[in-house]
């Protein structure tokens, strides 16, 4: 039977402006029938330009100047233009990452599904029936109304799945997922992977899988390749590739993720120095060489053979002594870690809420939050969307204003609701760091008057002061003198957002609130970022409110946690016991969202979606979707949070019968009416 | 010397060995300008009609005034390339001091109209609230009338001279071009610049020029040259109906309406090069304004 | 539907009332505040202060200022729309009699702009980067700011002076058939269809691309649709929506060159007979001229806009997400 997907030598080349870009070179790779492949690569490797080769849907700018894809053994620059239609209605599908620009805003959901059977040649009725069905199959709850619906009137998550119900109702040989769950909650991601699996399990559908999340990609793919500027650079089963790479990046690549309970006290991230190359320069040698620590002057001028350890291909000279690797870069921390202090509060919410009018609804968005934070210390707030994380953070740093009856302290010390109320200490005191750096940043300045302005404005610095203030900036955030004449547009994510932080500490604040400083950046470049954190909180006695919806990095990070959830603070502890357990069962199911590279665990599937924070569920908001759920009480009675104790849970359950992880003792979830023992 | 500082010194720059990423792939607008032909055409056509107006007084080669009986609507020939008119006057002396007049009340309502509309737009999509209300309420008044029509009423009202054309054109157009500059004002008030600059105690006009007014500057352009083409198109109608510039100007507007009568009987030449030449103008700052479009939108 | 729709409409006719209303304040001031002595305007500076009091009187303009607009407003909403200073009839038969005039000559413009235009616009899109699409965007882009008076020129001259295959004037005689009378609006209508061309080619063109590129389009090309239902489906479905507003946003410029036009050709529409009132200064015909071309435009907004609601899914009202 041949391959579902045979890719060949491949080039391709984007004519840009008169200047040609290679953008992949020379890849090659084969997918079986009913296999499922995973690619890997940062931004810039090219990896959803071969997605889009694979498929004959390059843009117009872009070519296939060497090489071959077959699908199903058919080369597809044989194909005119009739058989290639017959290939996308019958054999291959594709779904990609942003499913709400996916969807055509002007047809109604039935009408895009049925297109499906359209193409097929069945007749109109029998295709709407086949399409409600396929929309069950990916459990959608009613599929009757969303096939009368429009894209814009479901969500993230529904929209995907009708994605995947419309690539799979052709019951395809070979399904292309480009990034399908990027910008997905973790609950959602988790259910729409599951999904995939098993229809892929029911259907015989081969899968290329293109993500830059490792975790996924590990769990999905029996094989994994790796794209590195271009390039694929090592090739394997996935099990022993991500065990024992064969690359140098590779390898360099899994050490920055932080792992399996690792924390900053165990010592910095390592990270990949240096940046990728740009497509329009011409490498000779191995693409690599610049920034790998095996590399020697045969590497930079002989492009590495292809090496062969059983079926698990690196490129590379030295593959064999990649086991061996030392870290490329510093384990230490430059200034001697500060403990936490976690009394007396730097920082505390009282009741904090916020509620916000939409039109003539009352949507609440915040309700009664009341943490504390110490000095030196970093506090993760970790939550889905509709969680309120980012909400808080506007509250904390005085973009928005609470509703009446909550309160915020600052060293015991009420704190005006607004920035403008406050005074020039209490502003330099609390300072934030965006998600975004593009948008945080003021393209039209150059570094010197973003991070200058603040020190004029702030610190009321002026002249030789002002200088040497930004130099010792510029070089707490490893950014150099000439940078400093420099736009945001000539520098790359991880530069602007380390000038993001240099700004944050020109005022030298006390707290920082992080909103998801690094979900944007690549993973090598997020480890520097976040080994930059630490050694700033190191060296400035900084505490942090760090908000992500990464349960790696934020264990990694945090000293203590604070999990969200609509709103509401359901778990408040101590890192640790929150990860060890017992934890909330929505802790619990957040923890078995993250894949883990590796460690197959259980994962806790959550019913339905999260509600709407317009119409929230009575009782205990989370009950709607529990899955350890008591019975009656749990719609009724709202539980309370009982903050006298180190780690708090907003659960009817009595702690002794709280849910804990593996290293714990694993407790299974109540049947529904079953009364807990003790 | 803190122990701050000393720490920073000592610090490794292994871990990222900086660099430039030179952004080699997306040129820079200048160069898309450079390389933009409808941007060298229009500023060609346009530069033209700008000398023209500076210096055609001293270089043309007839009294545009001077009339000379004799040789009423002459046909162009080598004395008088583009012929004479009613009056004998020489056609293409008339036809290059003619520009002097549009290039002279257009540009300035147009700046006048983009001076004000930005100002306007500025506050209406930063501070937004009953003024920018208010605002969108003008806006949607004057625009529910041609420009023609309104500059006729006021025209009417105070009696026309060129001052009052100036004013009126630049009254209208600024709350169309401060319509244009709220939606690009709108989309930056959105982004987390703007946040932070509140942070840290901006006071709203700092914001509004210094953070904001950059990063629109790019639309502003871009509509401002595009209203001049529409301005200059104002005035030269205006001239025609006798409400714009008034005689004994050789403006072209004015030239076409006076002769106008005479092409039934063949003397085309009376109002063609007129007819061209106001063409050429408007159709230069047309191009002008679409290669800087083109080099914005890159 | 239902609920959501009633809400909509109430909401947006109370807007329309409302620039109804600031539009009739700013003709009358207009007419009324910036003339300052309309009888000193009319009668000119050398007539007798006595004979200037005496018309200020009988036009009622040494009223206040309220009573005045009150009474210019309630006429008009009776159907009185004053007296005609230069005529000394009523103004309403001219308006009517013009109204129906211009719109016989726009109608002529539209029919052949709209699908002229949007075609072009969606042909180029097609074919974008080639040379076709310059040509075309390059037409759109320069003829779209010749003033109406240069084109009608360049039109008379070829077809009626050099060519003689079309009439000079517009106006027809009476008890023409409409062979005849579309005969005599073609002139007239070219140098109108030639501004409006090129902005409305210019966002078909815009849209078109964009729905190209767009993510559902590759959606729809990789479930194996034959390449005209994508484009019918999809891409237009998409690209022509954002048109229907555009159209009737250049309705302002089509009113601005009847005025134009229509002197030129000599066709008694509202257009050229808001010119004759400006030149003879005749103020109540001149406000409820321009009266007029703004209540067309206000309404033909309004039911643009309507249209654009109905067929947006996204705009509905009542169908949030």
């Amino acid at each position: 039977m041949s391959a579902s997907l045979s890719v060949e030598g491949l080039e391709v080349t984007y004519r840009a402006r008169g200047r040609d870009q290679r953008v992949l070179r020379d890849v090659s790779f084969t997918i079986p029938a009913g296999g499922a492949y995973g690619l890997v690569g940062e931004s810039g490797s090219g990896k959803s330009t071969l997605a889009l080769a694979a498929l004959d849907v390059l843009p117009r700018a872009g070519q296939i100047t060497a090489g071959r894809v077959r699908i199903g053994g058919e080369d597809l620059r044989g194909l005119d233009g009739a058989a290639l239609r017959r290939l996308r209605a019958r054999q291959v599908s594709m779904v990609f990452q942003d499913p709400a620009r996916a969807l055509n805003p002007t047809l109604t959901i039935g009408r895009q599904m049925a297109e499906v059977y359209e193409v097929l040649g069945l007749p109109r009725a029998e295709g709407e029936t086949r399409a409600a069905s396929m929309l069950g199959r990916v459990r959608i709850a009613a599929p009757q109304r969303v096939m009368a619906s429009y894209p814009h009137q479901l969500s993230g998550g529904q929209q995907q799945r009708v994605l995947i119900a419309m690539a799979l109702a052709k019951e395809p040989e070979l399904l292309v997922l480009d990034e399908p769950t990027t910008g997905l909650d973790a609950t959602v991601e988790a259910e729409v992977l599951d999904l995939i699996t098993s229809l892929r399990d029911e259907l015989g559908t081969a899968l290329f899988l293109i993500s830059h999340n490792l975790r996924i990609v590990g769990r999905m793919c029996e094989r994994v390749g790796v794209l590195y500027a271009g390039t694929l650079v090592e090739d394997g089963p996935s099990e022993t590739l991500f065990a024992n790479p064969r690359h140098p990046y590779t390898r360099g690549l899994l050490r920055c993720l932080p792992e399996a309970g690792r924390r900053k006290e165990n010592g910095r991230l390592e990270t990949i120095p240096g940046f990728p190359p740009p497509p329009d320069r011409r490498i000779v040698g191995c693409v690599f060489a610049e920034r790998c620590l095996l590399a020697d002057a045969h590497c930079r001028a002989v492009a590495p053979p292809p090496r062969d350890f059983g079926g698990h291909v690196a490129l590379c000279h030295h593959a064999e002594r990649v086991p061996d690797l030392a870290r490329a870069t510093a384990d230490a921390w430059t200034a001697p870690p500060v403990p936490p202090a976690h009394l007396p509060p730097l920082l505390e919410t009282r009741d904090l809420s916020k509620t916000y009018r939409d039109g003539g609804v009352a949507v609440r968005a915040l309700s009664d939050v009341s943490l504390a934070l110490g000095s030196a210390e970093t506090l993760g707030l970790v939550g889905e969307s509709g969680s309120g994380k980012t909400t808080l953070a506007r509250l904390l740093v005085g973009l928005a204003e609470p509703d009446a009856g909550g309160a915020i302290r600052l060293d015991g010390a009420p704190l005006e609701a607004r920035a403008r109320g406050r005074s020039v200490a209490a502003r330099k005191a609390l300072q934030i760091v965006f998600q975004n750096p593009d948008s945080a940043l003021n393209r039209a300045h150059t570094v010197r008057h973003l991070i200058g302005r603040v020190l004029g404005r702030l610190e009321g610095l002026t002249g030789k002061t002002r200088e040497r203030r930004l130099t010792e900036l510029l070089a707490a955030v490893r950014l150099e003198k000439r940078h400093l004449g420099q736009r945001p547009r000539q520098l790359s994510g991880g530069l602007k957002q380390r000038v993001a932080i240099a700004r944050a500490f020109a005022g030298d604040p006390r707290i920082v609130i992080c909103d998801e400083p690094t979900s944007a950046l690549d993973v090598s470049v997020q480890a520097a970022i976040l080994n930059l954190l630490v050694d700033l909180q190191h060296e400035r006695r900084a505490s942090y409110v760090f908000i992500s919806h990464d349960l790696g990095v934020v264990r990694y990070l945090a000293d203590r946690i604070a999990v969200l959830y609509l709103g509401r603070l359901m778990e408040y502890g101590p890192t640790e016991e929150i990860f060890r357990g017992p934890h909330h069962p929505y802790t619990e199911a957040l923890l078995s969202a993250v894949p883990t590279l590796g460690a197959g665990r259980e994962r806790i599937r959550l019913e339905g979606e999260i509600p709407s924070p317009v119409a929230p569920p009575p009782g205990c908001v989370f009950h709607t979707r529990c899955p350890r759920k008591l019975g009656a009480v749990c719609e009724r009675e709202e539980p309370k949070l009982d903050l006298s104790g180190e780690h708090a849970i907003r659960c009817h359950i009595p702690r002794a019968a709280l849910p804990r992880s593996r290293d714990g003792q694993m407790r299974a979830p109540l049947a529904r009416n079953d009364v807990p023992t003790l | 010397m803190s122990a701050e500082q000393s720490v920073s010194a000592v610090r490794p720059l292994a871990e990222t060995k900086q660099e430039v990423l030179e952004d080699s792939q997306a040129p820079t607008r200048w160069e898309v300008l450079r390389r933009s032909g409808t941007f060298w055409a229009g500023g060609g056509i346009v530069g033209f009609w700008a000398l023209a107006a500076l210096l055609g007084p001293r270089l043309v080669p007839w009294d545009p005034y001077a009339t000379d009986l004799l040789h009423e609507l002459a046909p162009p020939s080598a004395a008088h390339w583009f012929g004479t008119d009613q009056l004998g006057r020489d056609i293409f002396s008339r036809v290059i001091v003619g520009s002097r007049d549009i290039l002279t009340i257009a540009p300035l309502a147009t700046l006048l109209g983009t001076f004000a509309g930005a100002t306007l737009g500025l506050a209406g999509g930063y501070l937004g609230g009953l003024f920018d209300i208010i605002l969108g309420r003008i806006i949607e008044v004057l625009v529910s009338l041609p420009l023609i029509i309104v500059a006729l009423l006021v025209l009417v009202a105070l009696g026309p001279s060129s001052v009052t054309v100036v004013i009126v054109i630049g009254l209208v157009f600024a709350p169309v071009i401060a319509r244009t500059v709220r939606a690009a004002v709108l989309g930056e008030r959105a982004l987390d610049y703007v946040a932070a600059a509140e942070l840290r105690g901006e006071n709203a006009l700092a914001i509004m020029f210094v953070e904001i007014l950059p990063n629109v500057m790019g639309p502003v352009l871009v509509e401002t040259t595009a209203r001049l083409g529409y301005a200059i198109f104002t005035v030269a109608s205006l001239s025609f109906l006798g409400f714009g510039i008034q005689p004994p100007s050789p403006d072209w507007g004015l030239t076409i309406a006076e002769n106008y009568g005479v092409i039934a009987g063949g003397y085309w030449w009376a109002v063609a090069f007129d007819a061209a030449a106001t063409a050429s103008l408007v159709v230069g700052v047309n191009l002008l304004a679409d290669g800087l479009y083109g080099a914005l939108a890159a | 539907m239902g609920g959501g729709w009633a809400a909509w409409f109430a909401r947006r006719i109370s807007l329309s009332l409302l620039t109804l209303f600031l539009l009739s304040l700013v003709v009358f001031a207009g007419g009324q505040l910036l003339p300052g002595d309309v009888g000193r305007e009319v009668l000119g500076p050398l007539a007798d202060p006595r004979a200037v009091a005496a018309l200020d009187h009988q036009l009622g303009v040494d009223r206040p200022l309220l009573l005045q607009y009150l009474g210019w407003i309630g006429g008009i909403l009776h159907g009185n729309m004053g007296s005609s200073l230069e005529f000394r009839a009523p103004v309403a038969p001219f308006i009517g009699a013009a109204l129906v005039k211009s719109l016989k000559l726009a109608a002529v413009a539209f029919i052949i702009v709209v699908p002229l235009s949007i075609g072009a616009g969606v042909a180029a899109a097609i074919r974008v980067g080639t040379l076709a699409d310059r040509v075309i965007s390059l037409a759109g882009l320069s003829l779209t700011v010749i003033p109406e008076f240069v084109s009608s020129i360049v039109v008379i001259l070829i077809f009626s002076v050099w060519l003689r295959v079309l009439p000079i004037s517009a106006s027809w005689t009476a008890g023409a058939g409409p062979l005849d009378q579309l005969r005599h609006l073609i002139l007239p209508a070219i140098p109108l269809v030639v501004v409006l061309f090129g902005y409305i080619a210019r966002m078909a063109r815009a849209g078109t691309i964009e729905a190209l590129e767009a993510d559902y389009t590759r959606t729809a090309i990789l479930k194996g649709l034959p390449r005209f239902v994508v484009l019918r489906r999809h891409v237009l479905r998409n690209a022509l929506l954002p048109t229907i507003t555009v159209i009737a946003t250049q309705t302002s410029y089509l009113v601005g060159g009847l005025v134009v036009v229509e002197t030129l050709f000599r066709y008694q529409g509202i257009g050229s007979l808001i010119l004759t009132a400006a030149t003879s200064k005749d103020f109540p015909m001149l406000e409820a001229g321009i009266l007029t071309v703004g209540v067309i435009y206000i309404v033909v907004t309004l039911i643009a806009d309507a249209l654009a609601v109905l067929s947006n899914p996204r705009l509905a009202p009542g169908m949030g997400g």
